[in-house]
C-alpha cells in the first residue's frame, strides 16, 4: 500500500454542496471516491491509499488533468483504489465531481 | 428494468426504498474502516463493504443493510459485523415494521477470522432476538457474489428470502466444496450445475426462497413489500410446535431426496416434467411451471 | 532411367504395412498406434489438426505414445500448439522439427524447449502463409485429421466445425500422402460429405469426441463502460465516418463491445444498412443481437463456436451452412475473404511502439501470430473498389499525386493500461528481446505500423493515414497514449495542432456524451441475454452460463 497526498489551488467552491459523495467500489481494478466540502482555505486536496505501489507521477498527471475540469475549493476527495487504470480513475473522478457540483448523476 | 445482479450495494438501495429516504448510519464520512486490512497492507473501505440505515417501503419503516460484494465478495468483517448486528439491536429499540438484509457475501472474512466468526454468531442471535420481538427480518439475495458460509446461515435464521434465479445461497461456496471433496464431487467451473444446485430456482423449489423474482431492482422491492405486509399481519410463529414441525419436514425432504445425485433427479421426483428444461425458462414461465410443484 | 514415382511407390509400401490392421478404411480405436508406427517413417513431415478450436486430440495422445525407436526425428507442420501433447512428442524425441502458426496456452514450455535446443522451430507463421507452404515446400507425408463422422467409404463429415481439415487433406492426398482422421462416430452414411472418401485412407473412431474450445465466447457481464466508450468511438469515429459494410473483428471483449452497441447506439445513428452488413467473423455469440436487429446480411466463418449449431441452422440466410443445415466454416477461405474481400479489420494488441508496430509476444513466451497479420495487412493485391477503400486511400495520398489506390482499413484498438498498470505503449516492444533470447531471425511483430491506419484508445482516435512524417506519426500515437510514460512524452503543441487537423479526435470531437458511455448501451449484458436473444436456440456451453 501507498499513501499520496496532493493539493490544488486556485479552483472555485460550490455554493451549496451535498454533504459527501460516494462514487465506485474497492474492488480489483475499481477505486471508491469520496468527496466532501471542507474549510480547506480554498485548497482542493486528494488523499489516496493505493494497493498499487510506485505511480506517484500518473496520479499526479491524471489529478492534474482532473482539476483542469473541475476546478474546485474547499473540497476534500478521498480515495481508496485497487489497481485502477488512470482511464476508471478518470471516470470515477469525473462521476463524482460532476455530482458534487450538482450536475449529472451516476 | 434495473439489473439487481450487476448493481452496487448502494444501488441497489437506492432502487428499493422510497427516493431520498435512506438515512445512512456510521457513512463512509466517517471513516469507521477495518483495522485489521492496514496492517496486512490490504485496501480498506470508508464503510467496509456494508451499507446500514433507516429508511421507507412503500412508506413503511425499515432498517435496511446491504451488503457490497466487490469489497471482498461481502466478506464479514469486525466493523462490517458489528454494524449489522448494530442495526439489528436498534430494531428492538427503534420497532420498524421491517428490517431488510440485501445479502452478498461469501461468509467470514478470512484477514479478521477470530473477529468475523464472533461478529457472525452476534449477528444470528441479534436476528433471532428481532423475530422474537415480533418484527420481520427479510433477506433479498441476488447479487453477483451470492450468499454463503456465516451469511448463508444467517439467512436461513430470518423470517423470508427473496431470490432471484442468479441468486445463490449455501453454506460452502462451489470453490470449497470442490477443494474439499474433489472436482468428481463437484466441479465449480461447471456454472450449470452450481445454479442450479445452489441457484434461487432450486432454493425455491426447496421451499427455502419463500418468493423468486426477476432480476430487477423493482421486482425485489414489490416483493419485499408482499412478505413485509404478509409477515406483519401474520406474525412469526416461534413456538416449539412450529419448530418441531418444522425440524419434520427437514427430516421427510432429506428421507425423500437423500439418495439424489443432481437436482434434477429432484425435480423429477417432485413431478417436474422435462426436469432439464427449468434453468432456462423465464421467471414467470419458470413459477408457471412449477406451481404445485414445491417442497 | 529415373522413376518418377518414388512418393507413390513410397506411399503403398506405408499402405501394405498398415494392411494386416485395417478392415476398408477403418481401424480399430485399440490399433491406433500400432497404425501410427506402421505408416510413419523417421523424419516424416507430419500435419497434426488442431487450431485455436478444433483439435485431433485422440491421434495427438496416439503420436506422443508410439515408440521412438521406431517413429523419430519428424517434422510437425500445424497450425497450432495448444495440448500439451503436441509437445510432448518433442520431449520423447518423436519429433525434432517445428513449422506452425500459434501456441497460445504453450508458449511458455515451447520457450522453454526452444531454448533448450529440444525443439528446432522452422518459422512461425500466419495462417494464410502455413496453408500456402503446405502446397510449396512443407507439404505433409501424413496428415491427422479430425472431423465429426465417417461412412465405410472414408467421406468425411466434419459438422459445423469444418476449419483446416480441407486444406490439410487436400495437400496431402495429392502428393501421394498418407490422411488419417479420427472421427466421432462411424455412421452408414454422412449426413453431407465434407472430404471425399477418396482422399482419406483411414478412420479411426477415437474414444470421446475431438475437443472444441469456445474461443469466440465473450460474457458481455464482463464488458466495462471504458470499453463501452471505446465502442462507441470506433461506430461513429471509423465505421460510419467510413460506411464500413464489409469487416473482420478480432477475438476479445473490445470488439465484443461494438457487436453488443449495434442494435442501440449504432440503431440510434441511423446506421443501420450503412455498415457492419458483411462479414468475415466466426459466429460470435455477442453478434446475435444484432443480427436479429437487422444489421447483419452475411457471416461466412473460418470455424464455428460451441453452442451457436441451433441458432446458426435457423438463420441460414446469414450463414454458410450446408444441406444439414450444419454450418460450414473453412479456414483458409474465410482468411482470404478477410485479406482481399474485407475494408476493416479492428482487434487488440498487447503492445504498440511509436512507429504503431504491434504485438503480442511477452518475455518467456512464444505465441505466434493465428491470423490476425493477414487480416490486419493492407491487401496490396487487393483491385476491386468500394467507398470506404476509396476514402481511406485517399487520406493516405493526400495531394502528393500518387497513383490513386484504396487501402485497407487496420484499426487496433486498445485501452491505454492493461491490467495491473501494464501500459499498451512502448518506447521498444518485447519483441526485440524476445527475438534476441530465442534466436528468431525477427521480431515476432503481429501488424506492422505501416499497415495499421487507426489506433484506438479511450483517450482518442489516431488517425495515422492522415500523418505526412514520421515526426508526425509519432506525436498521433503519443497523443491517444492516456498517461502511459508514451503519452505522457508527447508534444502538447503538436498534439493540439494534430487535434485541430482533425488526425487525433477525441471522444468530445466525435460529439460524443462520455457519461453515455455505461453498461445501459448494451444490447446483452449477460450470456442469458444472449439466449433470449437468439429466441432460445443459443445453447452456451456450462462454464458460461448463470442459471
Amino acid at each position: 500500500m501507498e499513501t499520496l497526498s496532493f493539493e490544488y489551488r486556485g479552483g472555485r467552491s460550490v455554493a451549496s454542496p451535498p454533504p459527501s459523495v460516494l462514487v465506485g467500489v474497492v474492488g480489483s481494478g475499481n477505486l471508491e471516491v469520496l468527496v466532501e466540502p471542507a474549510p480547506l482555505g480554498g485548497i482542493c486536496r486528494v488523499e489516496i491509499q493505493t494497493a498499487a505501489v510506485g505511480f506517484g507521477t500518473t496520479w499526479q498527471a491524471v489529478l492534474d488533468d482532473v482539476f483542469a475540469r473541475h476546478p474546485l475549493a474547499d473540497v476534500r476527495i478521498s480515495i481508496n483504489d485497487v489497481g485502477a487504470t488512470p482511464a476508471v480513475v478518470s471516470l470515477r473522478l469525473d462521476q463524482a465531481l460532476d455530482a458534487f457540483a450538482g450536475g449529472f448523476q451516476p | 428494468m434495473s439489473s439487481y445482479y450487476e448493481d452496487s450495494a448502494r444501488g441497489r438501495l437506492d432502487g428499493l426504498l422510497d427516493p431520498g429516504s435512506l438515512i445512512e448510519i456510521v457513512p463512509p464520512t466517517e471513516r469507521m474502516v477495518s483495522p485489521h486490512l492496514r496492517q496486512l497492507d490490504t485496501p480498506a473501505a470508508f464503510d467496509d463493504g456494508i451499507v446500514v440505515g433507516e429508511g421507507r417501503l412503500a412508506g413503511r419503516r425499515v432498517l435496511v443493510a446491504a451488503q457490497e460484494g466487490g469489497f471482498m465478495g461481502g466478506a464479514v468483517g469486525e466493523v462490517h459485523g458489528a454494524k449489522l448486528t448494530g442495526l439489528l439491536e436498534r430494531a428492538l429499540d427503534t420497532r420498524p415494521d421491517g428490517v431488510l438484509l440485501l445479502v452478498e457475501s461469501g461468509g467470514v472474512r478470512l484477514h479478521e477470522a477470530n473477529a468475523g466468526l464472533i461478529a457472525v454468531s452476534e449477528v444470528m442471535r441479534a436476528v433471532l432476538a428481532v423475530r422474537a420481538a415480533g418484527i420481520p427480518v427479510i433477506v433479498l439475495d441476488g447479487g453477483t457474489f451470492g450468499c454463503f458460509g456465516g451469511m448463508g446461515i444467517v439467512s436461513r435464521l430470518c423470517d423470508a428470502v427473496v431470490m432471484s434465479e442468479e441468486g445463490r445461497l449455501g453454506l460452502s461456496g462451489p470453490e470449497v466444496i470442490e477443494t474439499t471433496m474433489g472436482v468428481e464431487e463437484f466441479d465449480s467451473r461447471d456454472r450449470a450445475l452450481v445454479w442450479r444446485t445452489v441457484g434461487g430456482k432450486h432454493r425455491y423449489l426447496l421451499g427455502e426462497a419463500a418468493t423468486l423474482v426477476e432480476d430487477d431492482v423493482a421486482a425485489f422491492r414489490a416483493a419485499a413489500l408482499a412478505l413485509l405486509d404478509q409477515l406483519s399481519d401474520r406474525g412469526p410463529d416461534l413456538s416449539l410446535a412450529a419448530l418441531e414441525a418444522e425440524h419434520a419436514v427437514l427430516g421427510s425432504r432429506l428421507e425423500r431426496f437423500g439418495g439424489c445425485r443432481d437436482a434434477l433427479d429432484i425435480w423429477e421426483k417432485l413431478g417436474v416434467e422435462e426436469p432439464e428444461k427449468l434453468p432456462i425458462l423465464d421467471t414467470a414461465s419458470f413459477l408457471a411451471t412449477v406451481r404445485d410443484r414445491r417442497v | 532411367m529415373r522413376d518418377w514415382n518414388l512418393q507413390g511407390r513410397n506411399r503403398d509400401a506405408r499402405l501394405a504395412r498398415a494392411a494386416a490392421l485395417t478392415e476398408g478404411k477403418r481401424v480399430a480405436t485399440a490399433d491406433a498406434r500400432a497404425l501410427l508406427e506402421a505408416v510413419l517413417e523417421p523424419g516424416d513431415r507430419v500435419c497434426l489438426e488442431g487450431n485455436n478450436q478444433k483439435q485431433a486430440d485422440f491421434l495427438a495422445r496416439t503420436l506422443a505414445s508410439v515408440d521412438p525407436a521406431r517413429v523419430n526425428g519428424l517434422h510437425m507442420v500445424q497450425s497450432v500448439l495448444a495440448l500439451p501433447e503436441h509437445l510432448d512428442v518433442f520431449e520423447r524425441g518423436i519429433a525434432a522439427k517445428l513449422d506452425f502458426s500459434f501456441s497460445g496456452p504453450q508458449g511458455a514450455r515451447l520457450a522453454r524447449m526452444v531454448a533448450d535446443g529440444r525443439i528446432s522451430v522452422g518459422a512461425i507463421h500466419t495462417y494464410l502463409e502455413l496453408f500456402g507452404r503446405y502446397f510449396v515446400d512443407l507439404t505433409p507425408r501424413v496428415s491427422l485429421v479430425a472431423a465429426q463422422a465417417a461412412d465405410a467409404a472414408g467421406n468425411l463429415y466434419t459438422g459445423p466445425n469444418t476449419e483446416d481439415t480441407p486444406v490439410i487433406v487436400e495437400a496431402t492426398a495429392f502428393k501421394r500422402g498418407i490422411v488419417i482422421a479420427q472421427v466421432n462416430e462411424l455412421v452408414d452414411s454422412v449426413p453431407r460429405v465434407d472430404l471425399p472418401g477418396g482422399w482419406v485412407d483411414f478412420v479411426i473412431q477415437s474414444p470421446t469426441p475431438h475437443y472444441i474450445e469456445p474461443l469466440f465466447t465473450r460474457d458481455p457481464a464482463q464488458i466495462s463502460e471504458i470499453q463501452v466508450l471505446m465502442a462507441m468511438m470506433a461506430i461513429k469515429g471509423i465505421y460510419a465516418e467510413y460506411g464500413i459494410q464489409r469487416l473482420n473483428h478480432g477475438i476479445g471483449f473490445d470488439t465484443a463491445a461494438i457487436e453488443l452497441l449495434l442494435p442501440t447506439y449504432a440503431e440510434s445513428l441511423g446506421l443501420k444498412g450503412k455498415i457492419c452488413r458483411h462479414w468475415a467473423l466466426n459466429p460470435h455469440p455477442a453478434l446475435i443481437p444484432a443480427i436479429e436487429a437487422g444489421f447483419v446480411e452475411s457471416v461466412h466463418s473460418f470455424g464455428s463456436e460451441l453452442g451457436m449449431e441451433a441458432y446458426i441452422r435457423e438463420r441460414p440466410d446469414v450463414f454458410f451452412t450446408g444441406a444439414d443445415g450444419n454450418m460450414r466454416s473453412n479456414r483458409a477461405l474465410s482468411q482470404a475473404a478477410g485479406h482481399y474481400a474485407c475494408d476493416l479489420f479492428i482487434g487488440s494488441t498487447l503492445q504498440i511502439d511509436l512507429d504503431g508496430n504491434s504485438s503480442t509476444a511477452t518475455l518467456g513466451r512464444i505465441a505466434g501470430f493465428g491470423g490476425a497479420p493477414n487480416m490486419g495487412a493492407d491487401a496490396r493485391g487487393r483491385r476491386h473498389a468500394s467507398p470506404a477503400w476509396l476514402k481511406a486511400g485517399r487520406e493516405a495520398r493526400g495531394d502528393s499525386g500518387q497513383m490513386p489506390r484504396g487501402r485497407k482499413l487496420v484499426v487496433q484498438m486498445v485501452e491505454t493500461f492493461r491490467e495491473h498498470m501494464q501500459p499498451a505503449f512502448v518506447e521498444r516492444l518485447d519483441a526485440w528481446e524476445l527475438a534476441e533470447s530465442a534466436g528468431m531471425e525477427l521480431p515476432p511483430v503481429m501488424i506492422y505500423g505501416d499497415d495499421v491506419t487507426h489506433i484506438l484508445t479511450e483517450e482518442g482516435i489516431a488517425n495515422l493515414l492522415l500523418c505526412r512524417t514520421a515526426e508526425e506519426r509519432e506525436q498521433a500515437i503519443r497523443g491517444v497514449a492516456g498517461y502511459t510514460p508514451v503519452g505522457r512524452g508527447r508534444d502538447l503543441r503538436m498534439v493540439e495542432n494534430l487535434r485541430d487537423r482533425g488526425v487525433i479526435r477525441r471522444p468530445e470531437d466525435l460529439g460524443i456524451d462520455k457519461r453515455m458511455a455505461t453498461r445501459d448501451l448494451l444490447a446483452a449484458r449477460s450470456i442469458k441475454d444472449l439466449v433470449r436473444a437468439s429466441g432460445g436456440l443459443y445453447d452456451p456451453p456450462k462454464r458460461f452460463r448463470n442459471w
